[in-house]
């Protein structure tokens, strides 16, 4: 029943959203209009510039581009009543009231006045109305915030930039901006203040990925000197019908003599990104506003129906099969009743024309009347009290100080109404990797060169004073990069419903504020944190291994050309050690920059060093510090020393010196900037002029040795590598560290600074980028002292091993090389199980001649049009041969903190994790092992193939072995397994973990292979899936929902979401709706004494407003306050979750139970009243008088039973209502004459308050209505506690008592665990059957809700 | 930096949730444990009071003296004379014999009793107008009352509407055999039956100076054989809209078989103290059909205690499930001293 509503919202949706956009703006027409347009073009738009010479045929063809304004709100206030009323009206339960008012309106088949039918489908409309609205309505202003930002647009009046707003931004339109601003529109590229016509851009609004992108000029374009006049631009651009394909761009430019040049994505500025390390770029809007990329991949709002909603539907659907039953035998009876009176008697009215209406006939009308009489089984108002219960709940959950993250300020937000019960119900979380599971912090944690291992001991233990400073909550760059990932991304969100724009809006704003102001803004921190991407002083003060440092320091003592050339021993060991931290430093594609100045770009000019004479100051003033000890001490001396005493004092005044040494040398550095002239050759200060170098060389390197945090406030570290890959950064500051100090990167050359030997420019003679199919990327360079051209190749190492050829000049060198690597591999195999990230390092020195043969057929491949990447790749694997292996790094991704604990206290809580990446296999699967998402034990199987087929082939054989496996672990305790049969554990605990590429996946996503796919998954503890699109997660994400029929959690960034999930384990359920069932089956029990005429017992108003006020609140009350256990020990025990997350297999039982104990209870609370006053003079409304009130009273002392805590707002809410009836039937009795016929309840209630057989019979009947579901409870909580009342007896207990029984049932669960995984299930099984047998009643709640 | 966050600590954050115990769910909460104690207390308790209550009530219940006559079988001839609608103007008196072997103390109420007669059906319950029987000037054709409402020729009904067309009007009296062949009327007071807010409160008659102007210009309803205003001609302060006969028909009654309150006994000379023992015979103008329906009629003599009439139901139920509840209560005590040697379950 609810999916064809669900569809057909969904189309009605995005049908009024499409129109909804439309009408605001005379060139943003209606996106059928629009696609229309694109039609007649061949599915290509044309974007001409709105200038000059083509403004006509701007104006035809651009009229049909939507416009940068976006709209995201459903309604507008003119269409709001009738929109919002015919989405409510898409609730089946809406619906049902609708046809009940209209059916009431018939004069045959009323029951009740007219009006009084349609009250409680108002007051519910009304509400949910007023719900939507508001919510809207902070929509609207979230897109109004957005639309109002402002941007820079040429505009042709006034012949230059002029703000704007986004909304006024058009497609055509020039636009320009600075560093750190938001990209407002999809653009191409025109012109970029970088020389080489490079522009980055960070797109983790996008795709969550933090690092930069680089985007290049359009050829032809990146040639000019000065910034593009738009006046003459007088090129078309043809690309792509908008679409919401992130890694895909083609068009073409056609300048006006019919030159045609390809666009490609790299020319693309997509809405949401945000411009780095450059200082301004121009580009040409393309596709705006709704059209963007970013909003199309934003497929909007999806209706997140929760579970609790879905499972009402079908309960209502059970409710209305029974009351069609109940309604046909009124009708049914009704017609026996007429029918058996020969002749009419006289208390049956006659037509207006002295006729009786046939029975058959009367029957029939009766079955309407009885629709409209016992409507109320059918609860509206149920759905108004969820609404509001989760309203109470987000409210809490949204004020809970655990979720309150102090650095950020920020707690949490829950954007979707409708989801928050099903928090406790998650089965399958679906995880982002970077960000999420990890800090997404690449440290430095290990190398090997030459086979000789670094362990670096000294950083571990920097390490470790850095998790400590973490928890002092000091170190503010560090929570800087936690507030980074703890930005909300374009994932889906557990708690969302709003779009992408929102989360750049808050970075945008402050981003205005470039670098200057970036002192103050200590407000909004975020784009603060953006300068310091991956550059927190955890990732860039690596403390370098003491052996190497003092062998790296060595070669820097000695010649480097004589280290080169010879092949001794010794110094062949030292040449690795250069040569590797020069791949360190080169083989990378990082972006040199420094934070006080980022839109310039470190730059240097090959020869002129202007000595400067602030800088010289500095160095004095360095030197007269430092002269005590330095001068003294040879470096080595100086280094070992740094943690003795006397160095700390040292260090201390250094750093105060520092403090106040730091701001002059900004200063140079800013004033420099402003004179564009001495830019390009500007260095930054730690460059020293010949001459002066050994001094300072002796004070960096003192600085360079000392621990802790004071490095980053040295102006050495003023430099910051931005990466496309963190880890990349790491390996740069990595090197950095051992002196081998990345100073400038432009696309020809790189200057390393090499500690004692001064700077080195190489040449940079090709990149070939990294891909995932070689898994490896090289830098091609002339070494400026050999002056021989030099590959430097990092790659995965199992690529990378296998290119290592075997030299074959030198005999002694060859046995040399073998050794490396064997030893290197097993380095690499000891990293791996440390969860560390390897890669290994090669370098290829070539002859000139070999280089020039290679870049002939290089450029043949650059330049072919066909099969270009083959040729390309081929030409790459060509280069990168006979490698000498210089060693292997080992890079952790420090995981957040408390991430393997959680994700085990997950699995205990039998949820299912998927951790969905865009990062390599390796990486993941590194990453998984470190967060135990993967056990060592584990069985991991690797899906990847190149085709669908393949793919097929592979699930097969994979779920094969997993059988085998099973089997086999089966067969080997046959015995055990047969010894405790009917146990609802299979064998799940041999554990197999899945991983899958993306391409791959792509594939088992395919319709055929869907559901083998899961079937696969569903047997592996853990998926895996990397180098995954977004688009593919959230596929991923909805397969697993919609064909598993599970919840699920998908967990974006945020370190707090895990913990989150747990606590709404204290999730709660609506309950005690059930008791309005009663109520309404009192009314079918009275058919049977009326003749089944649909006589009411009950006043009307008071049978409506039972439902909506004097039962309403307490299960509203109950809904949000009730918590059965709590959340310290749910928190110690994540197994309680369990239950929570069953609810589901018990629920077509429990809502039978609870409707047979509703049965019951009307029963009794319509019969006990009907045999005391049987045969006596009662009238009709009197004798409903006690029938509510017992009503009343078994339906608040149910909630009592059922609830687990009491608070004083229960009590008062219970007692409020209670007392709330009586006077409002005291007031009613003796306020109405005549109102209401026929039920005038005159004096009825006053007369009943004198009467004790009313009280007699309230109490009585409340009593026996209860009493099963009270014995029931007490048996259960008393013979047969289930774990959460286990759990909820422990939170009565003192705390040390609590301590000890919580120790005692976790050493009980991992005992069971143990031995089950040993294959004997006995023990945990009988824990588990006992559980579930509980889970059940457990969930009475749920159901009841129904 | 440092600097920075000192600053940050100085500043409270704002939007930090309060510390209260509601938004954080630490309201102190009684957790109604289920313990052993608690409920077999509470067992007890319940059970104890129900069964007293139990007892009280059968013992008051048979306290109640009452006398049923069922007449419509007495007066067959009558019944079958008014199966006949179109007998409705012939007069048929009956009587129906009755002795009393031991007297009725205190306050005696006479009660005739409808069976099968479906008062509660949903259409007749509707058919009446408040407002004309407030005695208010209201057009009756836009109330519930149609088809009683007006006749053809539009004159109104008054009162309209099924019920009050359907009005009980046997006429009965009680006569009392001090020897074998002298029966004295045993006197019946005709007022005081109704609810007090009924007679004084929600029927007025029609304000005119006198009665039948009152109710000039209406018709009386088709089934009456008088008008509305000769209902008592005695005493006028009983008569039209707020004879209390009529009132107490008006309060439509809650099942088909059902008693009405018609006539009190008037504690003088012999019948001070009730109902004396003896010989007994109701005088009947017998008008209501009940035959049509398949229906009874009941004349009924009875007593009333605190808690209503001789119905033993409440005072049964009231000890059985007092028994219930004690022997839960036992048997749970018994459950639970077993497991107790186990001592385990709360910690399996």
């Amino acid at each position: 029943m609810a999916d064809p509503i669900r569809w057909a919202r969904y189309h009605w949706q995005h049908l009024v959203s499409a129109e909804g956009r439309d009408g605001t703006n005379s060139s943003s027409n209606s996106s059928d209009k629009c696609y229309q347009s694109t039609k007649t073009t061949g599915k290509h738009r044309i974007v001409i510039p709105c200038l000059g010479h083509f403004k006509e045929e701007y104006e035809k063809v651009s009229k049909l581009y939507m416009n940068n304004r976006i709209r995201t709100t459903k309604y507008t206030l003119l269409n709001f009543i009738p929109r919002n009323l015919f989405e409510q009206f898409h609730r089946a339960a809406n619906l049902y009231f609708l046809f009940l008012v209209v059916l009431n309106w018939v004069p045959l088949v009323e029951a009740f006045q007219k009006e009084i039918t349609m009250l409680p489908l108002v007051v519910v409309l009304t509400i949910i109305a007023v719900k939507d609205g508001l919510e809207d309505y902070s929509k609207y202003k979230l897109d109004k915030q957005i639309n109002n930002l402002l941007t820079k647009v040429y505009s042709r009046k006034e012949k230059k930039y002029i703000d704007q707003c986004w909304k006024d931004v058009n497609v055509g339109d020039f636009i320009r901006l600075s560093c750190n601003e938001i990209i407002p529109a999809d653009m191409v590229l025109l012109y970029s203040t970088d020389p080489d016509g490079i522009c980055h851009i960070e797109t983790a609004g996008l795709d969550g990925e933090t690092n930069l992108k680089q985007r290049q000029v359009v050829r032809g374009f990146a040639e000019q000197v000065s910034e593009i006049d738009p006046e003459k631009f007088s090129s078309r651009i043809e690309c792509e019908s908008p679409n919401n394909d992130l890694s895909r761009f083609r068009g073409y430019v056609e300048h006006s003599n019919k030159e045609r040049v390809g666009l490609s994505k790299e020319n693309l500025l997509m809405r949401g990104c945000t411009i780095r390390n450059t200082e301004a770029v121009v580009g040409i809007v393309v596709y705006a506003g709704h059209e963007t990329k970013a909003m199309l991949n934003n497929s909007g709002p999806r209706y997140k129906r929760s579970k609790l909603e879905r499972r009402l539907n079908t309960d209502i659907l059970w409710c209305v099969l029974l009351l069609i039953l109940m309604c046909l035998i009124g009708a049914l009876g009704h017609g026996l009743w007429l029918s058996s009176y020969s002749e009419m008697p006289f208390f049956n009215i006659p037509e207006p024309d002295g006729k009786s209406t046939p029975p058959a006939l009367a029957g029939f009308y009766m079955f309407w009347t009885m629709i409209i009489l016992l409507q109320v089984l059918i609860p509206i108002s149920l759905y108004v009290s969820i609404e509001i219960v989760k309203l109470g709940q987000i409210y809490l959950i949204q004020n809970d100080i655990d979720f309150y993250h102090e650095k950020m300020d920020s707690t949490i937000q829950c954007r979707a109404l409708n989801i928050a019960e099903d928090l406790g119900q998650i089965q399958y979380i679906f995880s982002d990797k970077t960000g999420t599971l990890t800090e997404n912090k690449m440290v430095f944690r290990r190398c090997s060169i030459a086979g000789h291992e670094y362990c670096h001991e000294e950083n571990t233990k920097r390490l470790e004073s850095y998790q400590e400073a973490d928890l002092e909550g000091e170190d503010l760059a560090d929570a800087l990069c936690s507030s980074l990932s703890l930005m909300p991304k374009q994932k889906e969100h557990s708690c969302r419903t709003a779009n992408e724009p929102l989360n750049s809006k808050s970075s945008n704003q402050a981003a205005a504020g470039c670098s200057a102001s970036e002192g103050e803004d200590g407000a909004s921190d975020i784009p603060r944190s953006r300068h310091v991407a991956f550059s927190s002083p955890i990732e860039t003060d690596v403390v370098p291994d003491t052996q190497l440092l003092e062998k790296f320091n060595q070669i820097s003592f000695n010649s480097f050309e004589q280290s080169e050339e010879t092949d001794r021993e010794q110094s062949l060991e030292t040449m690795y050690i250069t040569d590797f931290f020069l791949a360190l430093a080169i083989c990378n594609t990082v972006v040199v920059s420094s934070p006080n100045q980022p839109r310039q770009k470190m730059r240097l000019a090959p020869l002129g060093r202007i000595p400067i004479k602030s800088l010289e100051e500095i160095k004095q003033m360095f030197q007269r510090l430092s002269v005590r000890r330095l001068s003294t001490s040879p470096l080595p001396s100086a280094k070992e020393s740094s943690f003795s005493e006397s160095s700390n004092t040292f260090v201390g005044k250094l750093s105060i010196f520092r403090v106040k040494l730091a701001s002059p040398a900004a200063e140079v550095v800013t004033q420099m900037a402003n004179v564009p002239q001495t830019a390009d050759r500007q260095q930054s200060p730690k460059v020293p002029p010949p001459g002066e170098q050994d001094a300072v060389d002796v004070a960096a390197g003192s600085k360079t040795c000392d621990p802790g945090p004071y490095l980053e406030q040295c102006p050495i570290t003023i430099l910051h590598y931005e990466a496309e890959s963190p880890d990349e950064a790491a390996l740069v500051y990595a090197a950095r560290a051992y002196k081998c100090t990345l100073q400038t990167r432009t696309p020809d050359q790189v200057t390393v600074d090499l500690g004692a030997l001064g700077s080195l420019t190489f040449q940079l003679l090709h990149i070939l980028p990294f891909d995932s199919v070689r898994k490896r990327m090289s830098v091609v360079v002339r070494h400026p002292l050999s002056n021989k051209v030099v590959i430097y190749t990092k790659g995965a190492d199992s690529v990378i091993m296998d290119l290592c050829s075997v030299p074959t000049d030198v005999h002694s060198s060859k046995m040399k090389q073998k050794k490396i690597k064997a030893r290197t591999q097993k380095h690499l195999d000891d990293y791996a199980r440390r969860g560390l990230r390897t890669l290994c390092i090669a370098k290829r020195v070539m002859s000139d001649e070999e280089y020039a043969e290679w870049l002939n057929s290089h450029f043949l491949a650059e330049t072919s049009i066909d099969n270009r990447e083959e040729l390309l790749l081929e030409s790459a694997t060509r280069l990168e041969t006979k490698l000498t292996l210089l060693g292997a790094t080992g890079i952790e991704d420090r995981l957040q903190e408390g991430v393997p604990d959680t994700i085990e206290a997950l699995r205990k809580a039998g949820i299912k994790i998927w951790m969905l990446t865009g990062d390599k296999k390796e990486t993941a699967v590194n990453i998984a092992y470190a967060c135990r998402l993967l056990e060592p034990d584990d069985k991991v199987f690797t899906l990847k193939s190149q085709n669908k087929d393949a793919c097929a082939l592979l699930m097969n054989s994979i779920l094969e072995a997993i059988q085998k496996s099973i089997d086999a672990k089966n067969s080997h305790c046959p015995k055990l397994a047969s010894a405790s049969p009917g146990t609802s554990t299979p064998p799940t605990e041999f554990s197999a973990g899945l991983v899958i590429d993306g391409k791959t996946l792509e594939y088992a996503l395919h319709e055929n292979l869907q559901n083998n796919f899961l079937e696969l998954t569903e047997k592996c503890r853990a998926v895996v899936c990397c180098r995954a699109t977004p688009l593919q997660k959230s596929e991923v994400v909805r397969l697993v929902r919609n064909n598993l029929k599970v919840m699920t959690l998908a967990v974006g960034d945020g370190a707090n979401d895990v913990s989150m999930i747990q606590m709404a384990d204290t999730g709660v359920g609506v309950s005690g709706q059930e008791g309005m069932q009663a109520y309404v089956n009192l009314l079918f029990w009275y058919q049977f004494f009326c003749g089944f005429s649909g006589t009411s017992m009950t006043d009307y108003w008071i049978l409506i407003f039972f439902n909506l006020l004097f039962t309403s609140v307490p299960p509203i009350i109950y809904g949000i306050l009730d918590k059965d256990v709590s959340a310290e020990v749910l928190m110690q025990l994540p197994q309680l979750y369990v239950t929570g997350q069953n609810s589901m297999a018990y629920s077509p039982l429990t809502f039978w139970i609870t409707l047979l104990d509703a049965f019951y209870q009307s029963m009794v609370c319509f019969f006990v009243p009907y045999f005391a006053y049987c045969g006596s003079d009662i009238d009709i409304f009197s004798f409903g008088n006690p029938l509510n009130i017992a009503a009343l009273f078994i339906i608040l002392l149910h909630l009592l039973i059922e609830s687990k805590t009491l608070t004083w707002i229960h009590v008062t809410v219970v007692v409020g209502s209670i007392l709330f009836y009586f006077v409002f039937a005291l007031t009613f009795g003796a306020a109405c004459k005549t109102c209401n016929p026929p039920s005038n309840p005159y004096w009825i209630m006053q007369k009943h308050m004198t009467d004790p057989v009313f009280f007699l019979v309230c109490v009585l009947a409340t009593c026996i209505a209860l009493m099963p579901r009270y014995l029931f409870r007490v048996l259960q909580g008393t013979l047969f506690p289930s774990p959460i009342l286990r759990a909820k007896h422990l939170d009565r207990l003192t705390p040390e008592e609590q301590r000890e029984a919580i120790k005692q049932w976790k050493d009980v669960c991992v005992v069971a665990h143990r031995v089950d995984f040993q294959g004997t299930s006995l023990c945990s099984s009988s824990v588990e059957d006992a559980a579930s047998e509980k889970r059940q009643h457990q969930h009475v709640r749920h159901v009841a809700s129904a | 930096m440092t600097s920075k966050s000192r600053e940050d600590a100085q500043h409270p954050p704002s939007r930090c949730p309060d510390n209260s115990a509601f938004k954080q769910q630490k309201l102190s909460a009684w957790q109604p444990e289920l313990t052993p104690a608690s409920v077999l207390s509470g067992f007890i308790l319940i059970g104890v009071f129900c069964l007293t209550m139990g007892v009280c009530l059968i013992l008051s219940a048979r306290s109640v003296k009452e006398v049923q006559i069922n007449y419509s079988d007495k007066c067959l001839n009558c019944s079958k004379l008014r199966e006949n609608s179109s007998n409705w103007n012939t007069e048929c008196l009956c009587s129906a014999d009755f002795k009393l072997e031991e007297k009725i103390q205190g306050d005696v109420f006479m009660y005739y009793s409808l069976q099968n007669f479906y008062q509660n059906h949903r259409r007749y319950v509707m058919s009446r107008s408040n407002a004309q029987l407030l005695g208010r000037n209201t057009d009756i054709r836009n109330s519930n009352c149609a088809p009683f409402s007006t006749y053809r020729n539009g004159t109104p009904m008054a009162p309209c509407g099924a019920i009050a067309n359907s009005m009980f009007n046997d006429t009965i009296s009680l006569f009392y055999y001090t020897n074998l062949s002298t029966a004295i009327q045993v006197p019946l007071l005709k007022t005081g039956n109704s609810w007090w807010t009924d007679k004084y409160v929600k029927f007025h008659n029609p304000t005119s100076h006198n009665l039948t102007s009152a109710f000039a210009g209406t018709a009386r309803p088709p089934y009456w054989q008088k008008p509305a205003y000769l209902l008592d001609e005695e005493n006028e302060r009983n008569n039209g809209y707020i004879n209390d006969d009529f009132i107490i028909w008006m309060r439509v009654s809650a099942f088909h078989t059902f008693r009405n309150l018609h006539r009190r006994l008037s504690r003088t000379e012999q019948f001070a103290d009730g109902l004396p023992a003896g010989n007994y015979t109701f005088h009947i103008f017998y008008n209501f059909p009940v035959s049509r329906f398949k229906g009874k009629k009941y004349l009924i003599l009875s007593t009333v205690v605190w808690c209503g009439g001789s119905s033993l139901f409440l005072g049964i139920a009231y000890t059985v499930s007092g028994a219930v509840v004690m022997l839960a209560g036992f048997i749970i005590t018994a459950i639970h001293l077993k497991l107790k040697k186990r001592k385990t379950y709360f910690q399996r």
